[in-house]
């Protein structure tokens, strides 16, 4: 899929990183942002999700808000990446003062909770799918699938610390990829 | 004495923003350190409170400071903190994404994409693990996710709302049914 290229509008860019931003319990947002962005509009492709993504990591700040601003920023320039921005942290900056103010209430009746943990676990269910999408496009080739083992096996089973590991295999990777599309010419 | 509050969130949380690499889960200690031991905003107890609405509430998990700024100076303490924390950041961000955007389609770009690519894949089915783990998810919670992945790969037009309330509902029931497991 390629960019399409008629402009996407600063409303639509706002609204969509607003609902993720809104509906987005127990840290599915990436996953949000993939369907919305990339399955749903196919305003950039998956080589660019994937790449920012790796890239709003190693950065610092939260990965979320820069994931959002790459995407911002690639779609619209900087009133894009403010759009966006602010339409992904203005709904949840009200729903925490809420829910901060109505805490004691909200303590007393264990459902929410327990109704909280289920909504945060099927937003997983969206991240999976992401996790397979990306598992399945770097599949084709064995060094990348490596590569993606490597990082989920260190990071995630072993629990290294992410940035050093990234740091350590995107060298191999790239190189890999360097040589590969040098080979495909 | 208001100025100072605001002001000592901004020489708090600004250098938390331009070292927090890896995302929210990299300062929350630090955080805790300055705002509970060195700037008693709140006690060590309501920490632990503000972090869990953090988490349960939608939005980035950092969105504890909001909470932190709100309970030192109201809304404009909240305003001055998520500032202070998400526009250095942000701005760091922007022009790394910028440079990188710029330089798009040249071969060592191409190759830097390609690259960076599995790992960001990578790091996804890592948080996957990363999240559950955090959660204390039971297999409960494995159920439901894997539901809804399976349902969203075969309907992938469906609102997720539509799993989040189902996943909600599901949760919900089975603990009032079944009150011994977890």
């Amino acid at each position: 899929m390629s960019p399409i290229q008629t402009p996407v509008s600063l409303m639509s860019l706002f609204l969509v990183f607003f609902r993720v931003g809104l509906f987005s319990f127990g840290g599915g947002l990436s996953g949000w942002i993939y369907r919305e962005v990339v399955t749903l509009r196919g305003w950039i492709s998956d080589e660019d999700f994937f790449s920012g993504l790796a890239l709003s990591q190693i950065l610092p700040g939260a990965n979320v808000t820069n994931l959002t601003v790459y995407i911002g920023q690639r779609l619209r320039g900087p009133v894009g990446a403010v759009s966006a921005l602010v339409g992904l942290v203005i709904g949840p900056f009200f729903a925490v003062i809420a829910m901060v103010s109505a805490y004691a209430q909200l303590a007393a009746m264990p459902w929410i909770q327990d109704a909280m943990s289920g909504a945060a676990a099927a937003a997983i269910g969206l991240l999976l799918i992401v996790a397979v999408k990306g598992a399945y496009s770097s599949s084709r080739r064995l060094v990348p699938f490596l590569i993606l083992m490597t990082t989920f096996v260190t990071v995630g089973l072993l629990q290294w610390p992410l940035v050093p590991v990234v740091l350590g295999l995107a060298p191999v990777s790239v190189a890999f990829a360097w040589w590969q599309s040098s080979s495909d010419a | 004495m208001r100025e100072n509050a605001l002001w000592s969130l901004i020489v708090v949380f600004v250098p938390f923003s331009l070292v927090s690499i890896g995302g929210g889960p990299s300062i929350f200690a630090g955080i805790q350190h300055q705002s509970v031991e060195v700037y008693h905003w709140v006690t060590a107890r309501e920490f632990v409170d503000l972090f869990a609405i953090a988490r349960a509430a939608p939005g980035p998990g950092s969105m504890l400071v909001t909470l932190l700024g709100w309970k030192v100076a109201g809304w404009t303490g909240a305003i001055v903190a998520t500032l202070a924390l998400f526009v250095p950041s942000s701005l760091l961000c922007y022009g790394i994404t910028k440079i990188w955007n710029h330089y798009r389609g040249r071969h060592w770009h191409t190759a830097l994409e390609n690259g960076l690519a599995p790992i960001g894949a990578g790091l996804i089915l890592a948080g996957v693990f990363a999240i559950f783990r955090i959660a204390g998810a039971g297999i409960l919670s494995w159920v439901i996710a894997g539901v809804a992945a399976a349902v969203l790969a075969l309907r992938p037009q469906l609102n997720p709302l539509t799993l989040l309330a189902g996943g909600a509902v599901a949760f919900a029931l089975w603990h009032s049914m079944v009150p011994q497991f977890n």
